[in-house]
């Protein structure tokens, strides 16, 4: 697991630690405004976007259907065009591939563009501690990197970091620096000084993919800092790392994702750089790598194929759910304590590390649904997180007093004469505590609710009680 | 109209509205009657089952939804006063029996006859005759805007109120946190979540905040009131139905 996070565990206090952080308050306040805003105005520039949301999903439902076959076929056209392709069961298969893809080429320094995968599979800490030079290019990558962090989100790895913060981290990181930076293109401009020469310099670049095309064997990888077109193209040696779930068809069903993903992601009708790679450097190419890998990463993916939460699969990685959910924008990312923050995030940890280890996640949610509302390939998220209650439920996986206080409120239910004489009985001893009040500031075992709110007393009497009486209006 | 052209229409009171604030449950009762119907109150009715569907119980769930869907059988509508506990009995009856095709059958002729009461009462088109001097900012709960689509229907009577002005927050859209079960059991998370929209309707400058889901309700109202504010929290039912000159939620009723 990366760096900086042992376990999904403790996400009570993390979360807790989290809210009382202003740094963090003020870094996630500006970028949720900042992409929810960018989302809207984007979706409302396409009056199609909904129709275009329907059509990606399809393709994503269609590639996962015969995901086998297209799997096949991209390979073989990877083959063909002089590349190779490493099929890894387990994140031990993906770290091991790429090791000896790096030792085979006699490598001192990686590059790495941005890639969930990596960070699934914690790449960097493999690379490093068989003793390769490895250097984050994506800038949020970098900061996180020079920070020794996981990233925060999944397509702004720093985002619960201010403009401050980074400029310290440069202050601390770059030797040659002379003063603090505290302008944002300024940070830019010396995160590309000190990257340009990495670049120029790595033996291997190492980037994600946002779409294997099986038509055509190539990948598609999108970015605004054109740095994952610098890993593929520079280095002697290109690895891309992907989920097996990025394969689609063809060109056709890649362009409809697209259209959806950096709307989405960033709020960009397309973002800066949408690059599409075949292979390695053919005669004649000006520049390209001399070898290229592809890891198709499994770690769990097939065996969600044939269950309930299989609609995951679709994920995209835009990180929609994240920036409009309430709970990931109050804690960030690090409480959720996995690779995979918010809504996505707490669908898939609780399958990576097990129900009893993330037993939390699932619950910490509202179920309000607004991940669902803007997620670009329909994944009904709330409802997976429920169908996650449900085996944590069924495993009791969780403690805590709720289940046995739920039991005992369900019981009663199913005795609607028992119940309305329960619920007239708890009023009037809820009333008699508050003496007269409308309200109480602390209730014996209401603890959890009156440390941050005032709790409502009933008004009177029940309202079947009243009814009974005869009252009517 | 006679009783023989009026529809047969049951009041799902909810357990929340039942035990806490009675008065919307009298409210929904004198509107309904106000649209042309004489409601019936089933007295074998408890609770929607949510707090069990939610924690993952599907067993119990289930129980408690065949319940509900027997208690309310023969009636052509079930109006509840609840975003939450409608969304429940609309949306997630039907998925609950997805493996038992009798039930799925019942569970699906029973959503379709669920209506939240604004719907209803928009449906009926029920002209409101009530005063409230204020100004208000309206809270769409995320099951009433999101499972049920309730979105104009409670502004549009509000707006028939005299006296009444509705403010709009900067983020509608936004949950306030309350999630049932979540607000106890990650009651940080929920304070925070709770603040926040606290704060958004304090910037409206509103005298009142209306909603139509009593967990909202409850939600916002202790911690508007745990800040100090004097803004006054009810049910938009109560105030179309012209009992907002009784005590707001968390103010000392009296009865």
């Amino acid at each position: 697991m990366p760096e900086g996070v042992a376990s999904p565990r403790g996400f009570q206090e993390r979360a807790r630690a989290a809210l009382a952080d202003p740094v963090l308050r003020q870094a996630m306040d500006r970028a949720r405004s900042g992409f929810v805003d960018k989302r809207a105005r984007a979706v409302d520039a396409l009056p199609e976007f909904e129709a275009l949301c329907d059509a990606a999903r399809d393709v994503k439902d269609f590639s996962l259907e015969r995901l086998g076959a297209l799997l096949e076929q991209y390979e073989a056209k990877v083959l063909a065009a002089g590349g190779r392709v490493h099929w890894a069961e387990t994140a031990e298969d993906a770290r091991q591939a790429v090791l000896a893809i790096c030792a085979g080429a006699g490598a001192r320094k990686v590059a790495k563009g941005k890639s969930m995968a990596g960070e699934e599979v914690a790449l960097n800490a493999a690379l490093e501690g068989a003793g390769f030079d490895v250097i984050e290019t994506d800038l949020g990558e970098y900061i996180v990197q020079l920070a020794k962090e996981p990233p925060s989100h999944i397509i702004a790895p720093a985002v619960h970091k201010t403009r401050e913060q980074v400029a310290a981290l440069f202050e601390a990181n770059h030797p040659d620096l002379e003063r603090r930076l505290t302008e944002i293109p300024e940070l830019v401009g010396e995160a590309r000084r000190v990257l340009r020469q990495q670049f120029l310099t790595a033996d291997v670049g190492i980037t994600g993919a946002n779409l294997l095309v099986a038509a055509t064997g190539s990948h598609v990888l999108v970015t605004n800092e054109g740095n994952g077109d610098l890993c593929s193209t520079l280095p002697r040696v290109h690895i891309v790392i992907a989920g097996i779930e990025k394969v689609v068809p063809d060109l056709d069903g890649a362009t409809t994702i697209l259209r959806v993903l950096s709307r989405s992601a960033t709020g960009q009708a397309i973002t800066t750089y949408t690059s599409l790679f075949t292979g390695p450097k053919r005669d004649g190419d000006p520049d390209g790598p001399e070898e290229f890998h592809v890891v198709l990463l499994d770690n769990g993916r097939s065996d969600m194929l044939g269950g309930e939460l299989r609609d995951m699969l679709r994920c995209i990685r835009c990180g929609a759910c994240l920036n409009h959910c309430p709970v990931y924008t109050a804690i960030g990312g690090h409480a959720y304590g996995a690779v995979y923050p918010g809504p996505m995030g707490s669908v898939l940890t609780p399958l990576q590390w097990g129900l009893r280890e993330t037993a939390d996640l699932p619950f910490a949610c509202t179920l309000n649904g607004r991940c669902a509302e803007v997620c670009p390939v329909r994944i009904p998220l709330p409802e997976l997180l429920r169908r996650l209650r449900v085996r944590i439920h069924q495993q009791d996986a969780k403690p805590g007093r709720a289940r046995r206080g739920l039991a005992l409120w369900a019981w009663l239910a199913r005795r609607p004469g028992l119940y309305h004489r329960s619920a007239g009985v708890g009023v009037r001893l809820l009333r008699l505590l508050g003496r007269g009040r409308g309200r109480v500031p602390r209730l014996p075992l209401a603890g959890g609710w009156t440390r941050g709110r005032d709790l409502p007393l009933p008004q009177g009497s029940t309202f079947f009680e009243q009814y009974r009486k005869g009252r009517r209006r | 109209m006679t009783a023989a052209t009026q529809p047969r229409v049951a009041l799902f009171v909810t357990c929340l509205i039942d035990a806490l604030r009675p008065s919307v449950g009298f409210a929904a009762l004198r509107l309904l009657e106000r649209a042309g119907v004489h409601p019936q109150v089933p007295s074998a009715q408890t609770c929607c089952g949510q707090p069990a569907y939610n924690h993952g119980d599907l067993e119990t769930a289930r129980g408690i939804a065949r319940q509900v869907i027997d208690v309310f059988d023969g009636f052509e509508y079930v109006i509840l006063p609840s975003g939450s506990c409608a969304g429940m009995l609309k949306r997630h009856y039907p998925m609950l029996f997805a493996e038992d095709p009798v039930w799925a059958e019942r569970a699906r002729a029973f959503a379709a006859r669920v209506v939240e009461l604004s719907q209803y009462l928009t449906q009926r088109g029920v002209e409101i005759d009530a005063t409230y001097h204020g100004t208000a900012a309206y809270h769409d709960s995320c099951s009433s805007l999101r499972e049920l689509g309730v979105r104009n229907e409670p502004r549009a009577l509000l707006e028939q109120v005299t006296g009444l002005t509705l403010k709009g927050l900067a983020e509608p859209e936004v949950c306030c946190g309350f999630g049932g079960s979540f607000s106890v059991e990650y009651p940080d998370i929920s304070t925070r979540l709770v603040s926040d929209k606290a704060a958004d309707v304090r910037a409206t400058g509103a005298n009142t905040l209306l909603a139509g889901d009593l967990g909202c309700l409850l939600h916002i109202a202790g911690r508007l009131q745990r800040e100090g504010s004097a803004i006054r929290v009810f049910h938009y039912a109560e105030i179309i139905a012209g009992m907002g000159d009784g005590p707001a939620i968390g103010e000392p009723s009296g009865a």
